[in-house]
């Protein structure tokens, strides 16, 4: 059932340069045992965990650290064994300051590298086995969340809902953000994972239909998930232009099924849901292993990193620690990015961990960057041209910094995903994102009133 | 380590400066034209145009208490289409005057580049049109004698042919290739459709110039132009129309400002439609020979309205069902 009519895009979007070519080669390395680990209690969108662990304690890898009586929440587990040294604050990537459990490491690397074995191993057994129910609850006490960047409890994603029922899973295997490959290494060294979690996701969820969407840019991926899927029925492999924000969830809805994810509403109203290729491999290891989400895949890459490569990483590792076992950076180095350079964040310190939604550590340097002068909105239109949720970001922005809220609302600034198409593209230079940001920030305080 | 909102991406070879500079690229072969059949006086009229501009930038801009920003080259622009837009004989108060007002009237009195509703290098014109009628009229594009005047300047332009009905004769071959080539009179920038069409394509290609207004002014003045009866048949009267006067330069370089026209790709098609329909209303129906002036002033001050009318429907946003 594999797309034989071609592929669908979406309309819009732009092209940035790839730079996938610093790591798309580099097989996945198992990070050394790091000395210190950063458990956040809150990795995800959703109510914060409380911590179950005391100070001095001794915690084994895989022991739970901290859960919430909460739908819509994550619990967080340890890594690796050690001591609790501290209960105290860390910065997440996105700039909060949420409380962490502080672990002294106590393990060494084996642990990690048996653990990454396992993930490259082919699942075993009949996966029909496993009931929905069943599945759903493993991977809520797995911890489970969206590996993609947005952190969503996988749980409650994959919950069924009656009036809305999901017919096809699609597996977003696209990874369109620059430079970053994580993904593209999980689907050629854990892709019997990413099949097994798949089709697990699948019964949650109740689709009949899975469809593997990759961009073109990754050749190789697309033939190791098409073989891999030469045996499996419903499931099938769908090739996507190479384009961004391909990998956005209702922009590869609308190219792979060709349906539209109403204004405000989410994938299940137009019966299909999204779900990242490294998060498919957790719920394998889940709903299988019996293994809470711990460790995953992070890229490191970009012209300022001396040896840019993919990572298995425990979770809390700070990526100061990443970084220097990449060689450190480059003199050239200008800026350090949580995720990929158009969605990411840019880290004002290293001191930061890896959170199960970090994908990527893009360095860039000043080149790479190519800061454009700023001038006024010349009314162009240009990022009209490339909204990919076809507003009119010029507005958006000039109404935001004018602070005109309520002109500001009239053109859906909640539509707005924040992918950076129209900064990307803005000849003038203008912030439009960040004003968008800042717009959107300010309609919710005053609306609180 | 720097901060900064992402995304951290920036397109290449994308800035206003760069947007400029094409325009300026685009500008030059129909100012090299000029200068061949013009001689001095094209380079008089757009060196006296671009000098004054520049000036007049930055004494109103340091006059406002801002930094004056010449090196986004965009007075350059305005001088340079207006003086292309001049006739060759316009005595130097002309270029001065209509320099200062496109300047300082149509520009930073808004608050400088981006702001302006109108284009500055039509309000100076309009405002030069208007005040010194007799030096910019008719009677502006030829010279009674031949004494000092390159010889081109004793014909009349075809838009006046076209006022006083001698369309017929226009379809003439000589008459089609002196349009064409650019062997006939005429303001400095608008006689060579070859000229024009080197630097208008580039202009498209590279982004700069909405194709949509572009497409929307031609054809529109085309169609239009099919209508009426001045030639032998319909294809040869729209043609004309189009190949006359400053419908051309005007679709090219002065209706495609971007910071004057639509911002939606439904606007800019309204934009460049009324344009040409407007240009044919003036050219037809009222006493002046050419249009696209007052097409494209009109048009500049429905364009906030156009903006607002024309906004596109947001992904998966559900269109209104009947009246509220």
């Amino acid at each position: 059932m594999e797309n034989k009519h071609g592929e669908g895009t979406f309309p819009r979007g732009v092209h940035p340069r790839e730079g996938k070519e610093y790591s798309e080669h580099r097989g996945i390395e198992v990070l050394p045992a790091p000395k210190e680990l950063r458990i956040p209690l809150v990795q995800h969108l959703g109510a914060p965990c409380q911590a179950v662990v005391k100070l001095r304690e001794n915690v084994v890898a895989e022991q739970v650290l901290g859960t919430s009586e909460a739908f819509v929440s994550a619990p967080v587990f340890a890594p690796l064994g050690g001591t609790v040294q501290r209960l105290g604050m860390a910065t997440l990537p996105n700039g909060r300051h949420v409380p962490t459990v502080i672990l002294k490491v106590q393990e060494d690397a084996a642990y990690s590298e048996n653990l990454f074995a396992r993930f490259q191993s082919q699942p075993e057994g009949n996966l029909e086995g496993w009931d929905a129910k069943t599945i759903l609850e493993k991977i809520r006490q797995a911890g489970l969340v969206g590996q993609g960047g947005a952190a969503f409890p996988t749980h409650v994603k994959l919950a069924r809902n009656e009036q809305k029922p999901v017919d096809t899973l699609l597996v977003n295997g696209c990874e369109c953000e620059p430079y970053l490959t994580a993904d593209d290494r999980t689907m050629l060294e854990m892709s019997g994972n990413v099949v097994a979690g798949a089709r697990l996701a699948a019964r949650a969820v109740g689709a009949s239909r899975v469809v593997l969407c990759i961009e073109k840019n990754k050749p190789e991926a697309i033939q190791a998930m098409r073989k891999c899927l030469e045996k499996e029925a419903g499931m099938g492999v769908m090739t996507m232009p190479t384009k961004y924000p391909q990998g956005g969830e209702k922009q590869l809805i609308l190219a792979a099924l060709g349906r539209k994810v109403p204004l405000g509403g989410l994938p299940m109203d137009v019966g299909a849901a999204v779900v990242n290729v490294g998060t498919c491999v957790s719920i394998a290891m889940a709903v299988l292993h019996d293994l809470p989400l711990t460790h995953r895949v992070v890229t490191v890459t970009g012209g300022g990193v001396e040896r840019p490569g993919n990572f298995f990483v425990p979770i809390g590792t700070s990526i100061q620690t990443l970084i220097e076992h990449c060689g450190g950076l480059k003199e050239s180095a200008r800026r350090v990015i949580a995720g990929g350079p158009m969605m990411g964040f840019a880290l004002g310190s290293l001191d930061i961990p890896v959170t199960k939604g970090t994908s990527g550590i893009t360095v860039l340097t000043e080149e790479e960057l190519r800061t454009p002068t700023t001038t006024h909105c010349i009314r162009c239109g240009h990022c009209v041209n490339v909204c990919p949720m076809n507003l009119v970001p010029t507005r958006l922005a000039m109404t935001s910094r004018a602070k005109q809220w309520s002109l500001f609302e009239k053109y859906h600034p909640m539509a707005c995903v924040e992918c950076g198409c129209c900064s990307f593209t803005c000849p003038a230079g203008v912030p439009i994102v960040q004003l968008i940001r800042i717009g959107k920030v300010e309609l919710q305080r005053l609306k609180k009133k | 380590m720097q901060v900064a909102s992402s995304p951290h991406l920036s397109r290449e070879s994308c800035s206003t400066r760069r947007m400029m500079l094409d325009v300026l690229i685009a500008l030059t072969p129909p100012f090299l034209f000029a200068v061949w059949l013009f001689g001095w006086y094209a380079v008089y009229q757009v060196g006296l145009c671009v000098l004054t501009c520049l000036v007049s930038e930055y004494v109103f801009t340091w006059m406002r208490g801002k930094r004056p920003t010449l090196g986004d080259f965009s007075a350059v622009i305005t001088g340079m289409i207006l003086g292309l837009s001049l006739p060759w004989s316009a005595p130097w108060y002309v270029p001065v005057f209509g320099s200062m007002v496109a300047i300082g009237l149509g520009k930073v009195a808004y608050g400088g580049l981006g702001f302006n509703i109108f284009n500055p290098a039509m309000v100076g014109r309009a405002f030069v049109m208007l005040s010194f009628a007799t030096a910019m009229g008719s009677g502006a594009y030829l010279a009674t004698s031949e004494a000092d005047y390159p010889s081109i300047v004793t014909q009349p332009t075809p838009m006046m042919q076209l006022k006083s009905g001698a369309g017929a004769e226009m379809s003439e071959t000589t008459a089609w290739q002196a349009m064409l080539l650019g062997k006939r009179n005429g303001s400095l920038g608008e006689v060579s459709v070859l000229a024009i069409l080197l630097g208008g394509t580039y202009l498209v290609v590279r982004r700069t110039a909405s194709w949509r207004v572009v497409l929307g002014m031609l054809g529109t003045v085309f169609g239009l132009g099919m209508m009426s009866s001045v030639a032998c048949c319909p294809i040869q009267s729209g043609a004309i129309y189009l190949l006359s006067g400053a419908v051309l330069f005007g679709a090219f370089f002065i209706a495609t400002d971007p910071v004057t026209n639509p911002v939606t790709p439904w606007g800019q098609w309204i934009f460049g439609i009324g344009t040409g329909a407007l240009t044919m209303l003036i050219r037809v129906f009222s006493g002046y020979p050419e249009g696209v002036m007052f097409a494209v002033l009109i048009m500049n001050a429905l364009v906030p309205m156009i903006n607002n009318g024309t906004i596109p429907k947001a992904f998966g946003a559900v269109p209104p069902t009947g009246a509220k």
